[in-house]
């Protein structure tokens, strides 16, 4: 049959939509305006990407504009808008615009340098280590909640301890036993695929019975890993982990990311448990649609809207938690400036120098509350049903 | 059900299909019950021609359509549609059968994706018709959409811009995307106002008279039923209680629970005055031998509590499963 060769005479009537047309644009733009502050969050939230952006231009580079790592023992503790003391300089030593917009700290670097420095690493912080637990989240809590009701069988867990374990034990230098358990996973292999065919018949030896029964749901796996993830105090895990590993910016925020990942998962599992039910859904599969893109087409889509929320505030909070690591002394290694050292190394000089403390407390503040602001207001946006007929 | 039909081919034929859902109690979960949601049924669809399945909420109608489109899996029984045991197609042969049967689901806010533009809504299917060029998809959504009475400009828009019957329509232009041969209506049109009702069951009327289309109509309103269908099977507690020509369920009905629906129809010329016995709701996992019907019947008799009841032929293509299938035997009370 020829597609669209069946022209059908149209009944009499025509319908019309109710609603004029409104570009995706304008609807964002009518509901941020409806919502100050949203609106604001945003602006703060652009304002900020562009201050770490150009930061990160400004105080990089072999003779950058603004040098956050300027050591100038002569004007340490000096406060914001000051000016320098030109005489005890060296004319490569004098900042920029020839005040220090946010004074120095205890070594005479320019605090002003150092935050737009620690910008970068703060927005990158949030969106990677976000990034990362938002994809393993949805990846997990997908998988969970729509074929959660499938079942692994003995031999799958049989199956992967043996690779797992097998591949450790090689990269560990125990290359005998490894290569053993190596074996062991090949053979299993072998017997679940022969096993296949024969799985209609009831009678089959004990043994036999156990690897091939339903030993857990997927559903059920994966819950209960995110449970156990949740039983640890993520920020000593975090700590942990820090410690173990070369202090870098990127080790942290991987660790970051994977260890917050549970109550995105969370979130999408239980949105695809609602909408796996759909008429909608059912429709797709009515037509044919395969489960990759009823999971990424139809499913996620209307799934996604409160991870995106959780996500803004996720940031937020990995914001936080770098801070709180720089802080300690277990973030990123000291001539990088980060909004958590900032603090940390000020917080000595609290009543002698206190825009050391309040200058990056006030940013993190703003930056946090900026995120929390959006991600509410990001959540009305996102969903069609509240945008309003006009 | 044994039937010949000379005149038409059978598309779609079920042979005591079954499907059972465990009761699970108690902290193991373990199954206690079975609830028959579909115990046994049997009916066939003749190619271009409308069967009509009524019953009461919770009968197994919606079971019977998800089984059909093969979103259920069948626990027994066969579903053969055109001539071909749709339990035991593999994936591959699947992909052709999702084309030839589609559905139409009774809600209009729940069957339409909320972030899918109508357009792309229905390129889905157009997409799995295998339409590679994007005028060429263009092209046939423009004439889907003006199929089913709507504008061109709906394309762009999100489905809770439209009101339900042009949601309906919609979910029309989605099944009708792929060109499928059977339609399963699973009560399209009893969440509609009754003005809207009309539209949209003409519709459906046009599209099976312009495109040969077969349908299986299910539904609790015997008006529309009777309008529509050709054939009309009524399910009771799982199974098919009475199957006949449309005429015939409304002329001369035998089993009492199609007289109780039919007078259970607003019609100042009632031919039937059986009250329906609401009070006593049937368990559906309460196990007991005889007719499933006893629990309503205004004239149970020792007998039906016996023995499992059969589908018996009483006229030419009409059956019923009741063993009092002598006028005289039911009087009206």
């Amino acid at each position: 049959m020829n597609p669209g060769e069946n022209h059908i005479d149209a009944p009499d009537y025509i319908e019309a939509p109710l609603a004029p047309k409104h570009t995706r644009m304008q609807e964002f733009g009518r509901m941020l305006k409806q919502n100050r502050l949203a609106a604001l969050g945003f602006f703060i939230f652009v304002l900020f990407f562009l201050c770490a952006v150009t930061g990160l231009i400004l105080t990089s580079g072999t003779k950058p504009l603004f040098n956050p790592a300027m050591v100038r023992l002569e004007e340490k503790l000096r406060p914001p808008l000051s000016k320098p003391n030109l005489q005890a300089l060296r004319p490569d030593q004098v900042p920029v615009l020839n005040v220090y917009l946010m004074g120095t700290d205890d070594l005479g670097r320019d605090v002003f340098a150092r935050m737009l420095q620690g910008a970068w690493v703060s927005l990158t912080v949030g969106f990677v280590a976000v990034g990362i637990s938002v994809f393993i989240g949805i990846f997990m809590g997908g998988i969970a909640g729509y074929f959660g009701q499938h079942h692994i069988k003995a031999i799958h867990i049989l199956f992967f301890l043996c690779l797992i374990g097998g591949i450790g034990l090689v990269l560990i230098n125990a290359v005998f036993a490894g290569t053993a358990l190596l074996l062991l996973c090949l053979s299993s292999i072998v017997f679940l695929l022969s096993a296949r065919d024969k799985l209609p018949e009831k009678t089959l030896p004990a043994w036999k019975g156990i690897l091939l029964g339903n030993a857990v749901s997927v559903d059920t796996l994966i819950m209960r890993i995110v449970d156990i993830m949740l039983c640890f105090p993520s920020f000593f895990l975090i700590l942990t982990v820090v410690a173990l590993l070369p202090a870098s910016i990127y080790n942290i925020m991987i660790v970051i990311g994977l260890t917050s990942w549970m109550g995105t998962t969370r979130f999408v599992r239980a949105e695809f448990l609602s909408l796996r039910e759909q008429d909608f859904v059912a429709a797709a599969k009515a037509l044919g649609i395969g489960n990759f893109r009823i999971i990424f087409r139809h499913i996620m889509p209307n799934a996604v809207a409160p991870v995106l929320v959780s996500a803004t505030i996720g940031i937020a909070t990995a914001i936080l938690t770098e801070a709180g690591l720089s802080f300690l002394g277990f973030g990123v290694p000291p001539p990088h400036a980060t909004w958590g050292n900032i603090l940390s190394d000020g917080k000595n000089f609290i009543f002698d120098a206190p825009w050391l403390t309040f200058i990056p407390g006030i940013a993190i503040l703003i930056v946090v509350l900026s995120f929390n602001l959006f991600g509410e207001g990001l959540r009305d946006i996102l969903n069609p049903k509240l945008r309003e007929r006009h | 059900m044994e039937t010949t039909h000379k005149h038409n081919a059978i598309i779609l034929r079920l042979e005591k299909v079954k499907k059972y859902f465990p009761i699970r109690r108690g902290f193991f979960q373990h199954t206690v019950g079975w609830v028959k949601a579909v115990d046994g049924v049997s009916f066939d669809i003749e190619q271009g021609k409308t069967m009509g399945l009524v019953g009461e909420s919770g009968c197994g109608k919606s079971t019977v359509a998800r089984l059909i489109l093969k979103l259920l899996e069948t626990d027994d029984g066969n579903i053969i549609f055109k001539g071909r045991n749709i339990g035991r197609f593999s994936e591959k042969e699947m992909k052709p059968f999702r084309k030839e049967v589609q559905i139409i689901f009774q809600d209009p806010f729940g069957s339409l994706n909320p972030r899918m533009t109508v357009g792309q809504c229905i390129e889905e299917g157009i997409r799995i018709l295998g339409v590679k060029r994007a005028s060429a998809r263009k092209e046939r959504l423009e004439n889907l959409l003006n199929m089913v009475g709507m504008s061109y400009d709906s394309a762009d828009r999100y489905p809770h811009e439209f009101s339900g019957g042009q949601r309906q329509r919609i979910g029309i232009a989605r099944a009708l995307s792929v060109e499928p041969s059977l339609i399963v209506c699973d009560e399209p049109v009893s969440a509609l106002d009754v003005s809207i009702q009309a539209q949209i069951i003409n519709l459906l009327k046009d599209l099976q008279d312009q495109l040969g289309l077969s349908y299986l109509f299910i539904s609790h309103d015997l008006n529309i039923v009777g309008y529509l269908c050709d054939t009309i099977s009524v399910m009771y507690n799982g199974s098919i209680m009475e199957s006949a020509s449309s005429e015939d369920i409304f002329n001369h009905p035998y089993h009492p629970y199609t007289k109780s629906l039919l007078s259970a129809v607003p019609d100042p010329n009632k031919k039937w005055d059986v009250t329906l016995s609401l009070e006593q709701r049937y368990e559906s996992d309460a196990v007991y031998d005889g007719c499933k019907h006893q629990k309503k019947c205004p004239w149970v008799e020792k007998q039906c509590r016996k023995n499992p009841i059969d589908f018996v032929q009483v006229e030419a293509n009409h059956f019923v499963r009741c063993w009092k299938t002598k006028k005289s035997d039911l009087k009206v009370i």
